[in-house]
């Protein structure tokens, strides 16, 4: 892998998300907006039902955390849009770029976006509503690598499906992610899943990681096993996602959907 | 010597539709070659397969000696391409474009070189615009700069000068013939302005339903149509009338 390479994308991407007033409006809009809806009603359940306080930090957590999955998806599947949307994709494969350079700077806008949006609702969180996510310590590194690297096999899948459909799968890059959302155990336990799910459940590193965050959030340690399976899994689906990837960039240059792709 | 491009039997079928069928050709180092031909005669597609963006159904590309299909990226790191239809991304400066595409090719002195084809090209001025807010003419010669940034020994174009104006069409024309003599490039280019393949080109392949049916000189294929001009035997062949084919004596 060249570094250069992807320094050079990294860069192009950078400059067309930061230059886009929509894209940066976007980027920011809907996790705010999420962040105030989430807020509102768990201060409203405190009060009519007398939750638990906990009920705040758990939601706004589960909603921070989802937001990192969603965005470093995004990263990976909207990079590849932009370049499809521009006329340019055609001028990035006829370059010296290989797929892996081409995916390792998707990962890292990925990751760039994830870290700008989350300090920002970290922030936001603190402010309005006394949630520090920053309280969680040295668990929130584990969590949130986990959480960045599920993103990146989600974003790596729906490109794949992108250059296998085009652009009328272009949704997709919104959709997919929440698809896994309902048995991810985001914003409730496994154990409230019909029982028959859960194992399902088990078998996604996200839900490993929301029952992480809320025994963290409830002051008890980091349950180590749930990590390891975590990044066991994101391990396979990694590799699956990248096996994916190949697969349909073959099938794209085999049907010539790739040069489709940029007209 | 090693040609450049070498294709054997290449043949390309998308759902049972042929789009080029059974071609072979080699292009030696400094030739400037035209693959001329009606739409859907087969000249992108093979263009496209040259650049390995379409794999071959059957037969062989090598290009610099090599299998373009194994070694693909070291092939393209020596070659460049432009198209009439492709942009570089719209929200970035000239410059930013033409710098990270200096990356991806690893150029040297890339703001030396750039400024050079800016330059060159006439269009310095144009440095620090939005690549998005250039006149389709502007935004073409942008892509020739790119095309040439990391001195392609292999230089492929697809309709070069489709959006310029006669006056840019002819320096276009004039630029790219001075650059291909001065650093000996292999250009190939399809075109359907006869005034572009005449000028430029030292070689024809004339395409036509994804087959080669002639192979030589601008005035060598001239002879063999019994034609006036490029233009009358693309119009004769595009119509399907009859060709006056001379065989060599």
């Amino acid at each position: 892998m060249r570094w250069r390479h992807v320094r050079a994308l990294v860069i192009r991407y950078t400059i067309l998300y930061t230059r886009s007033a929509p894209r940066v409006v976007e980027m920011f809009f809907w996790p705010f907006m999420d962040l105030f809806v989430w807020g509102f009603v768990t201060m409203y359940l405190l009060r009519v039902n007398g939750a638990h306080p906990s009920l705040v930090t758990f939601l706004l957590g589960a909603m921070i955390f989802w937001d990192i999955i969603y965005r470093a998806a995004q990263g990976v599947s909207i990079s590849f849009l932009e370049d499809v949307w521009s006329r340019n994709l055609l001028n990035v494969f006829v370059a010296p770029v290989r797929v892996s350079e081409f995916i390792a700077a998707s990962y890292a806008v990925g990751l760039l976006k994830v870290l700008t949006i989350a300090l920002a609702l970290t922030g936001g969180a603190y402010l309005m509503y006394s949630f520090n996510l920053f309280s969680m310590g040295f668990a929130l590194v584990p969590l949130f690598a986990n959480l960045v690297i599920m993103g990146w096999s989600i974003g790596m899948l729906t490109t794949a499906l992108l250059m296998r459909w085009g652009q009328a799968a272009e949704n997709l890059a919104w959709a997919v992610p929440f698809l896994i959302q309902p048995i991810a155990a985001v914003f409730y336990p496994v154990s409230v899943l019909p029982a028959w799910l859960q194992p399902v459940a088990f078998t996604i590193p996200a839900s490993h990681v929301f029952e992480g965050m809320r025994q963290v959030l409830r002051g008890e340690p980091l349950n180590v096993e749930r990590l390891i399976w975590a990044f066991v899994l994101n391990l396979v689906y990694l590799a699956l996602a990248a096996w994916s990837f190949n697969h349909m960039f073959h099938v794209a240059r085999r049907k010539g959907l790739l040069t489709k792709l940029f007209t | 010597m090693m040609p450049v491009v070498e294709v054997k039997n290449l043949r390309k079928e998308f759902d049972g539709t042929t789009a080029v069928a059974d071609v072979s050709f080699a292009v030696e180092r400094g030739e400037t070659v035209g693959l001329l031909g009606p739409n859907g005669a087969g000249k992108t597609t093979a263009i496209h397969m040259l650049l390995g963006l379409i794999i071959p159904t059957s037969g062989s590309i090598s290009v610099f000696g090599a299998d373009l299909e194994k070694s693909r990226v070291d092939i393209l790191a020596r070659c460049n391409f432009s198209s009439a239809y492709t942009s570089l991304p719209y929200n970035l400066k000239v410059w930013e474009n033409l710098m990270i595409c200096a990356g991806l090719y690893e150029v040297d002195c890339a703001r030396q070189k750039a400024h050079s084809l800016l330059d060159m090209f006439e269009i310095a001025h144009l440095k620090d615009q939005i690549t998005g807010r250039l006149s389709s003419g502007e935004s073409t010669r942008v892509n020739l700069c790119k095309a040439l940034l990391n001195d392609p020994e292999l230089l492929l174009l697809d309709e070069p000068t489709a959006s310029l104006d006669p006056d840019i069409a002819d320096k276009v024309r004039k630029i790219l013939q001075q650059v291909q003599q001065e650093k000996s490039i292999t250009l190939i280019t399809t075109s359907h302005n006869m005034k572009d393949v005449q000028e430029v080109c030292s070689r024809i392949l004339f395409l036509h339903k994804g087959r080669i049916i002639a192979d030589g000189a601008p005035d060598h294929i001239l002879e063999k149509f019994q034609q006036q001009s490029l233009e009358d035997v693309f119009i004769s062949i595009a119509r399907g009338g009859d060709l006056m084919v001379k065989e060599p004596t």
